[in-house]
């Protein structure tokens, strides 16, 4: 029998700490969709959403009021539509991101995720397709999610495609000016990207997957930060077999509602990603864990190191708790989603180049951050490079999601609204990429002994 | 939904166990287990249920107790039990 300290324990995690199942996300294979026509294969790909996911919300919203905690997010994902629409051009991919949005809309979703490509060796022409047609597919159908990733660490990067990406995210912001860039904020590049991240604006169903999957991406910074209010002032030892209890058990909640969606919707279990997603609400940050350990302020020297540790308690925490762990699992650092990360980069102690270095040691990577309307594209690309460089040699996933905010300088402040919260302006190095970024080609993979 | 755990939480007073339990008596809900201290005069209560022969649907019976909760000053939620044992037994 559960202890009546065990039970108001969790109870105080949901009501008072945040916690909560951050998304359950439908993957759904669209091969089986693919037309040379634009208008049967965007039909095909509505019909089938709608076919398979149509049961997504409800079940979602029965499972949240039986077991008391909230399921923030019912998303889906789909194959990459670089694949779906290769046959059917420009005009088909187009067509399909209309539909994905439509169905997205019609199951009750709020994002839809595989608006993707994968061109980390070379573009091929639905690559290109999809590329090409990112700035319009994220601006009026306003569900839809797009990835591109652009290296790995089997085939390195791809610059063609980095060069290409600045253009894309420089385009897409200013598509959005209206709505400070928000294009930007559902575009992510990526290296070593995972085909079974159940978080949005990343989110696709790779190759490898099953028909249809049900992934769960946990949450709950809060829960970690109020469990470090009980250690103050002890070792790091201490520090960090509290974040693994706390993960151990924020994961097994994780993996009860993964399993019950499975068994309601008759879909396969895919995985658990046990990734600390921040909110912009008070108690919600990743930043106020890595405080909590000591740091003054986030962006500070030793921000790497805390940020490492929690990183990787949350793992050996999350592990055992779940039959199947994947996506992104980590600790996410988006700046205009996390309320510390906000202070902290308003403060000016939070910069760019800080964050990259603790891009090296966490989940993803440059997330959320908004830069002058005027960076220009070949800067941004160079950004990407730098982030793609650091996920290809550490065989770890990197991402950029970065907003060139359309008439907005340093200092200046976005506002996205909702999850995607709002941020500064931050300041990037004048110092001009050009020459670095019109050179092209590939960036060979890196050797995998002689590792220093 | 079989199992399930009431919590109550609240100003202590009397009459609270009793109107809980009448609650669940009239919606056939069998009572398993109670657990209930009171600390500083604040009433924390916790009660193991059967709900397999309970003669509504959740969502009413949910409504009741928040119904019951919101006259009596009381929190009153009601949760699967299946929540506490995957987070606190391995």
């Amino acid at each position: 029998m559960i202890s009546q300290h065990e039970v108001f324990d969790t109870l105080r995690m949901i009501q008072e700490e945040k916690l909560d199942i951050r998304t359950i996300t439908m993957g759904i294979t669209l091969t089986e969709c693919i037309h040379e026509d634009p208008q049967e294969v965007a039909r095909r790909v509505y019909d089938r959403i709608c076919q398979k996911a149509g049961r997504l919300v409800q079940v979602g919203k029965e499972i949240e009021a039986e077991y008391g905690i909230p399921i923030v997010h019912k998303r889906i994902s789909v194959t990459p539509i670089s694949v779906i629409g290769a046959a059917s051009g420009e005009a088909g991919c187009l067509a399909i991101a209309k539909a994905m949005d439509r169905a997205a809309k019609e199951v009750g979703v709020n994002f839809i995720g595989g608006y993707s490509a994968l061109e980390y060796k070379g573009i091929a022409r639905g690559d290109r397709a999809v590329i090409i047609t990112i700035p319009e597919a994220l601006d009026v159908p306003d569900m839809v999610c797009s990835s591109v990733n652009v290296g790995t660490t089997r085939a390195g990067i791809n610059m063609d495609a980095v060069a290409a990406m600045g253009r894309v995210i420089v385009e897409t912001a200013q598509r959005t000016a209206d709505r400070d860039g928000l294009g930007a904020a559902k575009l992510v590049v990526f290296a070593n990207a995972v085909e079974d991240n159940p978080f949005m604006a990343g989110a696709f169903h790779g190759w490898g997957e099953a028909d249809c999957a049900i992934n769960v991406g946990v949450s709950g910074p809060g829960v970690v930060k109020c469990a470090l209010e009980q250690v103050k002032g002890q070792p790091f030892d201490e520090v960090a077999e509290t974040i693994k209890r706390t993960a151990f058990r924020i994961t097994r909640v994780g993996q009860l509602v993964a399993r019950e969606a499975s068994r309601r919707l008759e879909v396969p279990f895919g995985i658990v990603d046990l990734s600390l997603a921040p909110t912009p609400a008070v108690g919600d940050s990743v930043a106020d864990i890595l405080t909590e350990m000591g740091l003054e302020t986030v962006g500070g020297p030793g921000t790497t190191a805390a940020l490492a540790l929690l990183n990787d308690a949350v793992k050996k925490g999350g592990v055992m708790a779940s039959s199947h762990v994947g996506g992104l699992s980590g600790a996410f650092i988006p700046v205009s989603e996390d309320a510390g990360m906000i202070d902290a980069a308003r403060a000016g102690v939070l910069t760019l180049e800080k964050l990259e270095a603790m891009t090296a040691v966490c989940s993803v990577g440059l997330d959320m951050i908004a830069v002058p309307g005027d960076t220009p594209p070949e800067t941004i690309s160079a950004i990407i490079a730098d982030e793609a460089a650091i996920g290809v040699i550490n065989g770890k996933t990197t991402a950029v999601r970065i907003i060139p905010a359309p008439g907005k300088k340093v200092g200046d402040e976005v506002s996205f609204g909702g999850l995607l919260g709002e941020a500064p302006v931050m300041r990037v190095n004048p110092v001009p990429c050009g020459a670095f970024i019109a050179r092209g080609g590939r960036i060979p993979a890196p050797i995998h002994s002689m590792r220093n | 939904m079989k199992n399930a755990i009431v919590s109550v939480v609240g100003q202590d007073k009397v009459g609270i166990i009793a109107a809980v339990s009448a609650l669940l008596s009239q919606y056939e809900v069998n009572i398993l287990d109670i657990r209930q201290t009171v600390m500083e005069e604040y009433f924390t209560m916790m009660m193991q249920v059967d709900l397999s022969g309970m003669n509504t649907n959740l969502t009413a019976f949910k409504d009741a107790l928040r119904a019951l909760g919101e006259a009596q000053g009381l929190s009153i939620g009601v949760y699967d039990e299946g929540l506490f044992n995957a987070m606190h037994r391995v």
